[in-house]
């Protein structure tokens, strides 16, 4: 009896995906546990691994195919002493009505034929002149690459070499002649397909955007405590570097602190309930490779900050070479999102779905301040809560940041 | 900064080496008591009495077999080939024994020898005694092929070579024995494998080891004239190769010629060519031209010998063809 | 003078006894080889030692601490007892990472030079100028060491080997050159390949004194290998022992040794230097008939030991495809 392979589902949420590549060709002999395909996931590639032996008799949904739906056949297996003579008749039994998209095929716009030539401006005694475009071009490495690198095209330049060859001069004079005329790309723009994170990350943003009412609460924390804190726990370290702490960590377990202490802003809307979280999960967004994803640090509330730091540094480590476990960046309570390091003084998040908060931190500058009524000079980092207002009311998110304040202008609490 | 020829560097090298060491000895015909057919050893025989310079018989293929049991057993030999033409009877004992034990021996057996001569043309010496080894030599892996052309390189890296703890060809020259160089007045022991780049340039790259490090300085000289800007690299190591210093030049000036005294086929300027043509090919500007000694057996004649050898002048059409002019 | 006599000195009971042990395991070792070589476990040449015992059992005795030895290719009884376990050398023959040159060298190519073993080597001849060498350096620094360099009668054709000599002698370098005639130089008989056939005479053009022995008797060999060592090391220069001895098997395994009549190979069989140091021992009652027991049952166990390790260790790393090109 042949054996269906099917598009598993990787994580709850998945209800389709790009079956990427396959491991094992048809014909080929697998046995339980061997990895047979990579499937694209909602945020991550993971690797499909045989539950059953035997041998792939065929293979029904090839490389790159997307939206697969979960469940549907991709493949059959054989057992080594079977005929794959009824084959056809079991496919045709247990193939549910797929939809595959086939690939996206960069196609290049319809435009009316323009003249490749027309990037090189009036001819000189270097060019046109009875080339014939069915002759072979010649030209040296080094031309080839200038010519690509300027966007000159070979073939309307005179080779001044051997057998017409063009050489790096012929093109550098093209490229003079043309200099002082705009030249213009014949293709207007290039396609880069959309791959699975960045259609996730569309979809939920722009779904919270349209369906949770967000309101924005913002303060300032005084971050010289944290600074002075950090400089002294660090330089305890010593040699060891990989132990040294960052600002982002005090921010972590501050909020963890203020999220235990208001408990209401750790929470989700649903319909009929508030669902209040019984753990602290902060989520925390790391910039990577063509997106973002958000690994969570479980049980913030009860972790020391240097355990916090180490577990960072390792998610934000496998999160950038796309090897995160789906548990490790799948749900959470609470998130926070700091483009403190790319200098942005302050913004306002989206909130994550279904999460109720997402705190945005900017960069701590020095700034000028008033403290009993004199100007002082203290270091500032400007914090903003986006909210959804079904769970969350602006008095909790200022009692929720209230206390992050506390924490965070005056770290010593945080280790009571 | 003081003056000295390269037979003199060559000589100052081994003495302070055989003074700093005393497992360093010299062994080879006329070395001691003729202090060296070509006077390279003057002078060692008396410092060092006849336990540390040895005159061998003529037996090449059995004293570089002793030697290179010596270097197994603990000692550092230097031994001298009156020429490396007549290094060829003991091929084997270099390739078989010196080169390939400590890899067949799993890293337990090691070689510290340094094999040493003249190597190459000379004055009308005719085709026995004229031969360029350096191809034939760089080929086997497990040796390291050093050929210098100034004074002080001569000296640094005949220093590094009696130290480095694998067997060595010290290719020297004839020719070069006589000519004086500016040297400083301590010189340092010299990194085996690290190129020289004697002139700096953007417009083509000529690459050279030995003598024709000269003929490449002149050749530069001329086709400065012609507002050529040449680059010369004198490879000093020909193995291990400093590739990286060549593959730069080349990234820089988009052309190379290679310059070697010995024959095409099979040869390092074939070799070098072919790694940069993989290495850079999106850089070359032109083919890689490869100046050579004729594939013939060196002749007697005077004019005859003149053409069978490398000169300035086929040096400078070479880098002219790959500048296109 | 110039006097050897080949009786003077006879090895001890326990000595015979101990020889037994050595000579029996290098036979079963050497057989096993051969059987591993059928199987296809041991690829390229393999020279086996096996009649030949004596010889290296003579000189073993009469070795001492900090004196070097090498050889040619038929060396897997001297790294053996240069003190390298055997399983290790099984491992090197399978091409095995844990193999006393890591695999990297096989049959021809082992070494041992903490045990002052310098290989294995696969040329003919090329030994005797680097043993020369070994030699020339312990004079240089003023040990009183000797090297023991062994070479085949086909090797004395080698022109290298009188150049050698030629500085052995004029220098007086402390090397005992022993001429393993096993009267084949792969096919060719020693009358067919050299003209004057007394080998121990090969050092006269070069004032080098010679003595020949019969190489399948341990005793006789014992006592050329201490009055050489003695000659040696006094200072007095080179010498040359010329042991005549007999190869029961072919000059490797690819040999089916056409060139020799099956009676002439069971004539020395009948002279098997193992079963006639088993029979001194008998005959003396150096040992019981239970002790040679226990003896060959050990030996046994121990190549059993050697056959499951060479074919259970892993293959070299492909990592160590380049390295020790250099040190």
């Amino acid at each position: 009896m042949p054996i269906k392979i099917l598009m598993p589902a990787l994580s709850p949420t998945m209800t389709e995906g790009n079956l990427a590549k396959w491991v094992k060709k048809e014909g080929e002999k697998i046995s339980a546990g061997e990895v047979i395909a990579e499937v694209e996931t909602d945020k991550a590639t993971m690797e499909v691994e045989a539950v059953d032996e035997g041998i792939i008799a065929k293979i029904l949904i090839p490389e790159g195919t997307e939206g697969v739906e979960i469940n549907s056949l991709i493949a059959v297996l054989v057992e080594e002493d079977e005929q794959d003579a009824d084959l056809d008749a079991f496919i045709a039994k247990f193939s549910t009505s797929q939809k595959p998209v086939e690939k996206i095929v960069e196609e290049k716009t319809e435009e009316p034929d323009k003249m490749k030539p027309a990037s090189i401006s009036a001819p000189t005694s270097t060019s046109v002149q009875g080339v014939s475009t069915n002759k072979r071009i010649f030209a040296s490495p080094l031309a080839k690459r200038i010519a690509a690198l300027e966007g000159i095209s070979l073939s309307n330049i005179m080779g001044s070499g051997p057998h017409g060859r063009i050489i790096k001069n012929d093109v550098l004079s093209a490229a003079k002649n043309s200099k002082g005329t705009i030249r213009r790309d014949n293709e207007e723009y290039r396609l880069v397909s959309n791959n699975n994170m960045r259609k996730v990350i569309a979809k939920r943003l722009l779904e919270s955007k349209l369906t949770v009412p967000h309101f924005y609460l913002s303060i300032e924390c005084v971050m010289d405590s944290v600074l002075n804190a950090r400089a002294q726990i660090n330089s305890s370290f010593n040699s060891d570097k990989d132990k040294r702490l960052s600002v982002n960590d005090f921010i972590i377990l501050a909020c963890a602190k203020a999220l235990k202490e208001v408990p209401t802003a750790n929470a989700s809307w649903t319909d009929s309930a508030i669902k209040l979280y019984n753990n602290v999960d902060i989520s925390v967004a790391v910039a990577i490779e063509g997106g973002l994803i958000t690994p969570i640090i479980k049980n913030a509330d009860q972790k020391d900050i240097v355990k916090i730091s180490t577990e960072m540094k390792d998610l934000a480590k496998r999160a950038r070479e796309n090897a995160l476990a789906p548990e490790e960046f799948q749900g959470g309570g609470f998130s926070i999102s700091n483009l403190g390091m790319y200098g942005i003084k302050s913004f306002s998040a989206i909130v994550n779905p279904p999460q109720g908060c997402i705190m945005a931190v900017g960069m701590s500058s020095k700034r000028p301040v008033v403290i009993d009524d004199k100007i002082e000079i203290r270091t500032i980092m400007d914090v903003t809560l986006s909210c959804d207002h079904r769970v969350v009311d602006g008095a909790v998110g200022a009692e929720f940041l209230a206390a992050f304040k506390k924490y965070i202008e005056a770290p010593i609490l945080m280790f009571v | 900064m003081a003056e000295i020829t390269v037979r003199e560097a060559l000589q100052l090298a081994m003495k302070e080496e055989m003074q700093r060491d005393e497992r360093v000895f010299i062994l080879g015909e006329e070395v001691a008591e003729y202090q060296g057919a070509y006077k390279i050893t003057q002078g060692l025989l008396q410092e060092f009495g006849p336990k540390r310079v040895i005159d061998t018989p003529i037996s090449e293929h059995g004293f570089t077999g002793l030697a290179i049991g010596a270097a197994f057993g603990g000692l550092r030999p230097i031994v001298e080939f009156m020429t490396f033409n007549f290094a060829m009877q003991a091929f084997d004992q270099i390739v078989n024994s010196a080169a390939k034990t400590n890899y067949m021996s799993g890293g337990q057996l090691g070689c510290p020898i340094v094999f040493r001569g003249p190597n190459g043309a000379a004055a009308r010496v005719a085709a026995q005694h004229s031969q360029n080894f350096a191809a034939l030599y760089s080929h086997i892996p497990g040796l390291k092929v050093i050929a210098p052309y100034s004074a002080e390189d001569a000296k640094g890296l005949l220093i590094s070579a009696i130290r480095d703890d694998n067997p060595v060809i010290f290719l020297e020259n004839e020719i070069m024995y006589g000519r004086s160089f500016e040297v400083p007045d301590v010189i340092e022991p010299l990194p085996i494998g690290k190129a020289r780049i004697v002139k700096e340039g953007d417009d083509i790259t000529i690459l050279a080891f030995s003598l024709q490090v000269g003929m490449a300085i002149e050749a530069a000289k001329i086709l400065a004239e012609e507002n050529i800007d040449a680059e010369i690299i004198d490879l000093r190591t020909i193995k291990p190769l400093d590739i990286e210093a060549i593959l730069e030049s080349v990234r820089k000036t988009n052309r190379l010629v290679c310059v070697e005294e010995g024959w095409f086929f099979a040869g390092i300027g074939a070799t070098i060519s072919s790694i940069v043509i993989r290495e850079a090919f999106d850089y070359l500007d032109a083919v890689p031209e490869v100046v050579s000694g004729k594939e013939v057996p060196l002749p007697y004649a005077e004019n005859l010998e003149k053409m069978s050898l490398p000169t300035v002048e086929e040096i400078v059409a070479a880098a002219k063809r790959a500048c296109y002019r | 003078m110039f006097e050897f006599k080949p009786d003077k000195l006879k090895l001890s009971a326990l000595q015979y006894v101990k020889c037994y042990e050595q000579m029996l395991l290098i036979r079963r070792f050497e057989e096993k080889c051969s059987q591993f070589y059928g199987m296809g476990l041991i690829g390229g040449f393999c020279h086996l030692y096996i009649g030949q015992e004596a010889v290296i059992m003579g000189f073993e005795f009469a070795k001492q601490k900090g004196d070097s030895m090498i050889t040619s290719y038929r060396d897997h009884a001297h790294i053996i007892m240069s003190g390298i376990v055997p399983k290790f050398v099984m491992a090197e023959l399978t091409g095995r990472a844990s193999g006393c040159s890591k695999g990297k060298g096989g049959s021809m190519h082992m070494f041992n030079i903490p045990g002052k073993f310098y290989g294995g080597h696969g040329i003919v001849g090329a030994q005797v100028p680097i043993g020369t060498g070994l030699a020339f350096a312990e004079k240089y620094n003023d040990t009183r060491n000797v090297c023991y360099t062994f070479l085949g009668d086909g090797a004395v054709n080698q022109g290298q080997v009188y150049e050698a000599f030629n500085m052995a002698s004029l220098w007086k370098l402390p090397v005992v050159y022993i001429i393993e005639n096993n009267e084949y130089s792969m096919g060719t008989a020693v009358k067919r390949s050299t003209s004057m056939v007394e080998l121990y005479k090969k050092g006269e053009s070069f004032g080098i004194n010679g003595i020949q022995v019969n190489g399948m008797d341990v005793d006789a060999v014992y006592n050329a290998a201490v009055f050489a060592s003695d000659y040696a090391r006094s200072g007095a220069g080179p010498i040359i022992v010329e042991v005549k001895t007999y190869r029961f098997r072919g000059h490797s395994m690819s040999d089916p040794a056409k060139y020799r009549t099956k009676e002439e190979v069971e004539q020395y069989k009948g002279r098997d230097p193992l079963t006639d140091v088993r029979n001194i021992i008998t005959d003396n009652k150096y040992a019981s008939e239970e002790e040679l027991k226990t003896i060959e049952k050990k030996v046994k166990l121990k190549i059993a030991e050697v056959e499951e390790f060479a074919n259970s260790e892993p293959l070299p790393n492909e990592s160590e495809l380049f390295t020790d090109i250099y040190k």
